[in-house]
């Protein structure tokens, strides 16, 4: 998991998409233990507050879910929902910002399709 | 009601007023930032706030008690600065004892653990540590006292990398296991931007800001384009938005704005968000 303060998304976020990506990477399996606020905050020097904010965001999505007195797991079924939901967000994360690269260089919608053809068959 | 208040507090030095009615609270348990420049005011209102100096105005009250000249009050803070309140001669695992004496909660294993650490020799006399083992040795006492309320005047200093990691995992580790209120006072605004909660930004004795990080840096941003665009942006902008600075490069300019997202922006024109160092270059320039 790689947090940067330089980027642009705020701290929280990328708590957020990083246990997001281990659940989908298969590092936090379904029903599995996810570290601490502690260790999250302690591992990437952020203030407590900032960690359970990016994990409390997984909690209300039903992803994460606390166990009193335990820890956080990873829910049944986070998997098939975080595709699902990455899915959704596939054309605001990625295709439109690559439409508006393109028309900054005038690259054609066709030309834009053939790469990506191109790109699938290798 | 727990929590720091500091009402109205000025202070002047000779022919420099250092504070001028600085009015602040610091809730009980959470991390601060009190950042500013130098000569700003920053260790003038940890010295007034710990009675360690007397204001010309005002009052500090802690917990509800006055703190001036209250022992049951001062008990309750502690700050660490460049100044050495232990003999020069003493050793530093004898000032730990020392501390131990005045702080019953200070926690001396927890000290001897530390200075493992941080490689930092006990039987060495204070002053003849470096400039960065007396950071350490300050910081040590520091995270091993126990109080409610800690200050820390520019912890770092002189500490390497490696150190200063260190410093900020032990202060999360320690603030997560019992929160107490840390105010921390550094030129080194980075590497706290992500450790902190509140930002107390002092220009010349006043507070320009004092509000949550992330309320800050969530109503601030950067906006780009050229210089025309920007210019009739920034003219539709609502009044409480304010433009803190820019830079003209060529044809394109950038602004930066605080008290706005820069959210529904005109085509053309470019949003970044503003980092805690940048937000603080441009308003305490001048």
């Amino acid at each position: 998991m790689n947090i940067n303060p330089g980027q642009d998304k705020p701290i929280f976020i990328q708590i957020a998409e990083g246990i997001e990506d281990g659940i989908l990477t298969g590092a936090f399996p379904e029903e599995s233990q996810i570290p601490s606020i502690t260790e999250f905050s302690v591992n990437y020097k952020i203030n407590p507050a900032t960690a359970l904010k990016g994990i409390n965001l997984l909690v209300d999505e039903n992803i994460i879910y606390k166990k009193r007195g335990v820890g956080m797991f990873v829910a049944e079924g986070a998997v098939q929902k975080l595709r699902k939901k990455r899915q959704d967000q596939f054309y605001t994360n990625y295709i439109s910002s690559l439409i508006d690269e393109a028309r900054r260089l005038g690259i054609s919608s066709e030309d834009v399709i053939a790469m990506i053809e191109r790109g699938f068959s290798k | 009601m727990r929590g720091i208040e500091v009402k109205n507090i000025s202070k002047s030095f000779k022919d420099t007023q250092a504070l001028r009615n600085v009015t602040l609270t610091f809730e009980a348990g959470k991390i601060y930032g009190l950042l500013g420049r130098n000569g700003a005011g920053k260790s003038t209102l940890l010295n007034i706030i710990s009675n360690r100096k007397y204001p010309n105005e005002g009052y500090v009250s802690v917990d509800g008690m006055p703190s001036a000249e209250n022992d049951e009050a001062l008990r309750k803070m502690f700050l660490i600065n460049e100044m050495n309140l232990y003999p020069e001669s003493m050793k530093v695992k004898d000032a730990f004892k020392v501390t131990k004496t005045f702080y019953s909660s200070f926690d001396e294993a927890y000290a001897l653990k530390l200075s493992e650490m941080f490689e930092l020799n006990i039987k060495k006399k204070i002053k003849s540590l470096s400039t960065g083992y007396q950071s350490i040795f300050r910081n040590i006492l520091a995270l091993s006292v126990n109080v409610p309320y800690v200050f820390f005047d520019e912890p770092v200093l002189g500490l390497d990398a490696y150190h200063r990691d260190l410093f900020y995992k032990l202060l999360i580790e320690k603030y997560s296991e019992d929160p107490f209120t840390a105010v921390i006072s550094t030129h080194l605004i980075e590497e706290v931007a992500n450790v902190i909660e509140e930002v107390i930004i002092i220009k010349k004795g006043e507070i320009l800001k004092n509000q949550s990080r992330d309320s800050i840096l969530e109503n601030s941003c950067t906006i780009s384009g050229t210089v025309s665009q920007v210019d009739s942006y920034v003219a539709s902008l609502p009044a409480r938005a304010e433009v803190i600075g820019s830079d003209v490069i060529g044809g394109l300019k950038s602004v930066y704005i605080c008290g706005d997202d820069g959210a529904r922006l005109p085509e053309g024109l470019e949003r970044s968000t503003m980092d805690l160092q940048k937000l603080f270059i441009q308003l305490t320039s001048m």
